[in-house]
């Protein structure tokens, strides 16, 4: 990537542009003391590039400069550099002269015309504010006046001889140049005259504008060559460098939050500080608020977030995530976390990376989510999105901040858990949600596809949304098939009905044994009684039987004794037999031969 | 030298106002030579004196022709009668300097 160019003996002197970027791009800035050409077509950036230089060299070094527009007004100037935060306006007043060198149309243009005088009175401008640098914007707008191609030349000349011998620190001097054909005529001579030729382009690649930057020649340095991405942003002008080849991450074995914690359970404890995590899955699989769970848990741990949206608006996102129990309002009150939302189709994948990067050097967040970040590649051409996601992960990671981004893919088939934008080979940890459709639900279902350097877990769980967040429900398995919604809860429901059947049937087994035992004891108590009963009955009959044979035998002798006729004794066997008969009518009891046995032995 | 060097060239009696003319020149560079020399013969032939002619070297007096707003030499300012009038070149194309001043050719 580094076009060397040997048997310079000592580095040549260069001056930071101050240009994000530009600096890396160049090696160290641009050529002191030397003259810089900045060549491309209308709106490429010329002038901020220019500008920007000026206004750096002013605040960061207090160097004064000039800048001739031979294009714009003073005014058009000040309004068209007003988006940005350079405080031209006040520095326009001191440290940078505005020179305005626009042939108004109202001149008439009557022969030639020389820069001498333009050039006598810089030189006085110059030495009244000791400026170092001096911008001659759009110089070619002047010279094609001279509709003389030798004429041109001869002041590019009267140019380079007047910047000779003002020592300046640098030059910049931009010029249109079309990729069609030259408006200046001899383009070629300024382009071998300067020692520094950064070309800039502005093109369209599937209706977004991209700016574009390369170094043409550096004169007795090294330099990088290729293109790379411009983008402006509140700054002005950024360059997207080139990426250093060797990784130089550190590895960390502290463990944050993935959001909840059944979540990091299923990730061995959480994720890795500084690793970047991956969501895939259709839309609607609620990538968005595991995102947001993400970012809430960051907050609560008190590290700064940042939050980047894309098509969604960062107040719908807040507002969306409250309903299942996300909050995060409080924190982007607070600061803490700072939401921003970005529209894909405006601008290229290349400045929503070089958006990113100021939004992180403005909030220096230590866990970051880009919700979903495959919409850049909307966008401009894929193969530009891709590289942007790959330097953007790296770059999030050389931060040492703790990333998570989404993505969507297109199907919804197990085939298609890898993205458009290649990103899951350099994720750390990929989280692929998907739908289960069955028995007429869609079910959500998390699995962890890859998490490295941890212990995961492999199982697919059931994504639920409740008030309270996210929950993950674990998954029965019939059959081979998952059970999730409905069948799971069925299953759950078919189990309780189960167990509460046992139950049941214990229950009732142990009541009917109970009852038996009670029903025994109660006969064993009505025996008793009976029993009692009996003794009772019997010690009563045997005395009142005892009498009565006493009674009769007094009554017989008595009888005899009366009669006088029949021998004692002979009569008694008649009486005997015929007590156990009455006996028995008057009892109406079963236990005749008992009684019966019991009369017997009593007679006997 | 002197840098400014305001000429009256005899001004003559006459109902037209007088033309007010500031010439910017850097002064030794063949443009600027020409241009004080076509307009010498513009100012002879057609303004017959009556005109106030003010030339400025803006190698010796830069911040003069700064505050005026030139931007390449030589240049020349009209500031009277108006319109307000500005020719920048080295006045080779008579024409258009006469239409631009307001002058109508009448010595043929």
């Amino acid at each position: 990537m580094t076009a060397t160019r040997k048997g310079t003996p000592q580095p040549l002197p260069k001056i930071r542009t101050g240009i994000a970027g530009f600096d890396e791009l160049s090696l160290g800035g641009l050529p002191r003391g030397r003259v810089t050409l900045l060549k491309g077509g209308a709106g490429s950036g010329k002038t901020v590039f220019a500008l920007q230089t000026l206004v750096n060299a002013a605040r960061m070094r207090h160097e004064a400069g000039i800048f001739v527009s031979f294009e714009e007004s003073a005014r058009q100037i000040l309004a068209s550099s007003a988006s940005f935060d350079w405080g031209l306006p006040a520095l326009a007043k001191g440290k940078i002269f505005l020179l305005e060198a626009n042939l108004s149309p109202d001149v008439v243009q009557s022969g030639a015309f020389d820069l001498g005088g333009l050039l006598a009175m810089l030189q006085a401008k110059k030495e009244e504010i000791d400026a170092r640098w001096i911008v001659f914007d759009g110089i070619d707008v002047l010279l094609t006046l001279l509709q003389d191609p030798r004429a041109e030349i001869r002041e590019i000349h009267r140019l380079r001889d007047w910047l000779a011998a003002n020592a300046v620190d640098a030059a910049i001097i931009t010029a249109k140049v079309d990729g069609v054909g030259s408006a200046l005529m001899n383009y070629g001579f300024l382009q071998f005259m300067a020692d520094c030729v950064v070309g800039l382009e502005r093109r369209l690649e599937w209706g977004v504008a991209l700016h574009r930057i390369e170094i043409g020649k550096y004169r007795g340095s090294d330099f990088v060559a290729g293109e790379f991405p411009v983008s402006f942003g509140d700054g002005g002008m950024e360059i997207d460098g080139p990426e250093p080849s060797e990784i130089r991450q550190l590895a960390t074995a502290e463990r944050v939050s993935a959001g909840f914690e059944r979540l990091d359970t299923m990730l061995g404890g959480g994720l890795f500080r500084g690793s970047s995590t991956l969501i895939t899955g259709v839309p609607g699989t609620s990538k968005t608020t595991l995102s947001g769970k993400f970012a809430e848990a960051a907050c609560r741990r008190g590290e700064r977030t940042l939050f980047v949206s894309f098509d969604e608006g960062a107040e719908r996102i807040v507002r969306n995530l409250t309903s299942v129990g996300i909050e995060l309002k409080r924190y982007v009150k607070s600061g803490l976390l700072r939401m921003y939302s970005g529209r894909t189709e405006s601008v290229g994948a290349e400045d929503h990376l070089v958006k990113l990067k100021s939004l992180i050097r403005e909030h220096r967040p230590r866990c970051l989510v880009i919700d979903p970040l495959s919409a850049i590649a909307k966008t401009g051409g894929i193969v530009a999105a891709r590289a942007v996601a790959n330097r953007f992960i790296y770059m999030a990671k050389d931060e040492k901040i703790t990333v998570l981004v989404t993505a969507i893919n297109s199907g919804d088939g197990q085939e298609d858990e890898s993205t458009d934008l290649q990103i899951s080979t350099i994720a750390d940890t990929w989280i692929h949600l998907s739908y289960l459709i069955r028995s007429g639900e869609r079910n959500r279902a998390l699995t962890i596809i890859k998490s490295r350097g941890t212990w995961h877990s492999n199982q697919v769980r059931e994504l639920i949304l409740s008030e309270a967040g996210p929950l993950l429900a674990d998954v029965y398995t019939a059959g081979g098939e998952v059970l999730m919604g409905t069948l799971r809860w069925e299953k759950e429901d078919e189990e309780r009905t189960r167990e509460l059947q046992r139950r049941a049937a214990f229950d009732q087994q142990r009541s009917a044994l109970e009852l038996a035992e009670a029903e025994t004891l109660a006969r064993i108590r009505v025996m008793e009684q009976e029993l009692a009963r009996q003794h009772a009955e019997l010690a009563l009959y045997s005395s009142g039987n005892e009498a009565q044979i006493a009674s009769s035998s007094d009554r017989d002798k008595e009888m005899r004794r009366i009669r006088s006729a029949d021998p004692t004794g002979g009569r008694t066997v008649t009486g005997k037999r015929t007590a156990p008969a009455r006996r028995r009518a008057t009892n109406g009891s079963g236990k005749v031969a008992k009684r019966g046995k019991a009369e017997s032995r009593n007679g006997s | 030298m002197a840098a400014k060097r305001p000429r009256r060239a005899m001004p003559s009696v006459t109902s037209t106002p007088v033309m007010v003319m500031v010439l910017y020149v850097a002064d030794g560079g063949p443009n600027s030579i020409q241009a004080q020399a076509n307009l010498d013969l513009i100012c002879k032939e057609h303004l017959n004196g009556n005109f106030l002619l003010e030339v400025v070297d803006v190698l010796q007096f830069p911040k003069r022709a700064l505050a005026d707003g030139i931007v390449v030499t030589p240049s020349l300012a009209k500031s009277s009668p108006a319109p307000a009038v500005r020719i920048a070149g080295n006045l080779s194309d008579q024409g258009s300097v006469l239409r631009a001043l307001g002058i109508t050719a009448k010595n043929p």
